[in-house]
């Protein structure tokens, strides 16, 4: 057994006198150690995106997910309502060949879309009121399952109102 | 255990294929390599990460410490979904899946992440043991005196991975300090509510939460951190009195 001090000289001599011991920045790798590793995310895409993955996520996560993208989509539909709206400065000859296109039939599906996307947005907009207030926060799942039923009720009398059934 | 019971227990029953994620500061790049690795009936996510290093690769850099869910250091995410490798079992799930490590914190080696900037958005001070209330009618034994818990929270930082906000703003401080914080207001131990309250008033704290629930749906020791992200902003809200908004009965 050798001692602290004669380890110290033979390590010394095994690599040639280089200053190994009590710097470590002379170490394999010392330069490496300082880089910073990438920051993993959700999803493929950008890490800006990650919360549009819907895999492993549960029911908060993918009413978040929906909530964001039927904002958009509604936000998308306004300027396009308005740039539609717009025709009317063409005159009366032109919206009425516009409004001959959109109330047929497979159009209206468009509208029953809509209205789908509206009331996803709206009911969940109140279960997100209620829960991020911290008024309901432990009926956050059974909100989602009471908005979702409600919403399926009044989109299928939406429907049958759009293709004019009632 | 019964020896039979742990023979079957030990039993091989079948093989898992595990897809890992791979990286090395000094190799540049990332990269998946796939494991074929035996299993039994009781084999943990965990159990098979070692299993490769002790017999297919050594280099493979995987946290753990405590193997059995009490030290939080083990968290990867499991075909996306935050998990604790050491409570995973493969046999109850699919013959291939994809190990990746946490999301949100910068990668140190393979599944190991750096868990700085997590500690780092915690308040300044919060309690980490308490007076069990699990066992309020128990007569502790005279060496013991009183019953005493570790706090709920495990630091594992499977509420920071899943969280969908975080993944989209690396100031959010997240919700395991932002539920460490509405703990200090439920039981200040010597804290300044003020303080705290301060703290969590501003836009990369409680308001910057978007209701997601994710950390609560994917905490494994039931810390419930979105609840209590809740109770902090209807404290901030209504000024109710702390401690009243939790029970954990």
């Amino acid at each position: 057994m050798t001692d602290a001090g004669s380890t110290t000289t033979e390590l010394r001599a095994v690599t040639g006198e280089r200053e190994l011991l009590g710097d470590a920045a002379q170490f394999p790798g010392a330069s490496e150690r300082e880089l910073p590793g990438p920051i993993r995310h959700h999803g493929p895409g950008p890490a800006v995106s990650g919360w549009l993955d819907p895999r492993g996520r549960a029911v908060g996560g993918r009413a978040f997910a929906l909530h964001r993208l039927t904002g958009i989509a509604l936000v998308i539909y306004l300027y396009v309502h308005l740039g539609i709206l717009s025709m009317l400065l063409v005159g009366r000859s032109a919206w009425h060949s516009f409004l001959d296109v959109v109330t047929a039939t497979g159009f209206l599906a468009f509208d029953v879309l809509l209205i789908l996307v509206l009331l996803f947005h709206a009911l969940n907009g109140i279960r997100v009121a209620l829960v991020g207030s911290g008024v309901a926060v432990t009926r956050e799942r059974a909100l989602f399952w009471a908005g979702t039923l409600i919403g399926a009720c009044l989109i299928v009398l939406a429907a049958l109102h759009v293709f004019g059934a009632i | 255990m019964a020896t039979a019971d742990l023979e079957t227990a030990c039993h091989v029953s079948g093989t898992r294929r595990l897809r890992v994620y791979r990286y090395k500061r000094g190799d540049g790049g990332e990269r998946f390599d796939e494991f074929d690795v035996p299993i039994g009936e009781h084999t943990t996510l965990l159990d098979a990460l070692d299993w490769i290093q002790s017999h297919v690769d050594p280099t493979l850099v995987t946290r753990h410490s405590c193997l059995h869910a009490s030290c939080g250091t083990c968290g990867v995410r499991v075909d996306g979904r935050e998990e604790l490798a050491c409570l995973y079992k493969l046999a109850e799930h699919r013959e291939q899946i994809t190990v990746e490590p946490l999301a949100n914190l910068p990668v140190l080696s393979d599944l190991a992440v750096d868990m700085r900037p997590f500690y780092a958005h915690f308040p300044q001070s919060h309690p980490i043991i308490r007076t069990s209330e699990l066992v309020p009618g128990a007569e502790a034994p005279d060496e013991v005196g009183i019953f005493m818990r570790l706090e709920d929270c495990i630091e594992c930082g499977l509420c920071v991975s899943a969280c969908p906000v975080a993944s989209t703003s690396q100031d959010y401080v997240g919700p395991a300090a932002l539920a460490a914080a509405q703990r200090l207001l439920e039981e200040p131990r010597g804290a300044d509510p003020d303080d705290v309250l301060r703290w969590a008033d501003s836009s990369e704290c409680a308001w910057h939460c978007h209701v997601g629930m994710e950390c609560s749906a994917v905490c494994p020791v039931d810390a419930i951190p979105a609840e209590r992200i809740m109770a902090l902003r209807r404290r901030l809200t209504f000024g109710r009195p702390a401690g009243k908004e939790h029970s954990n009965d």
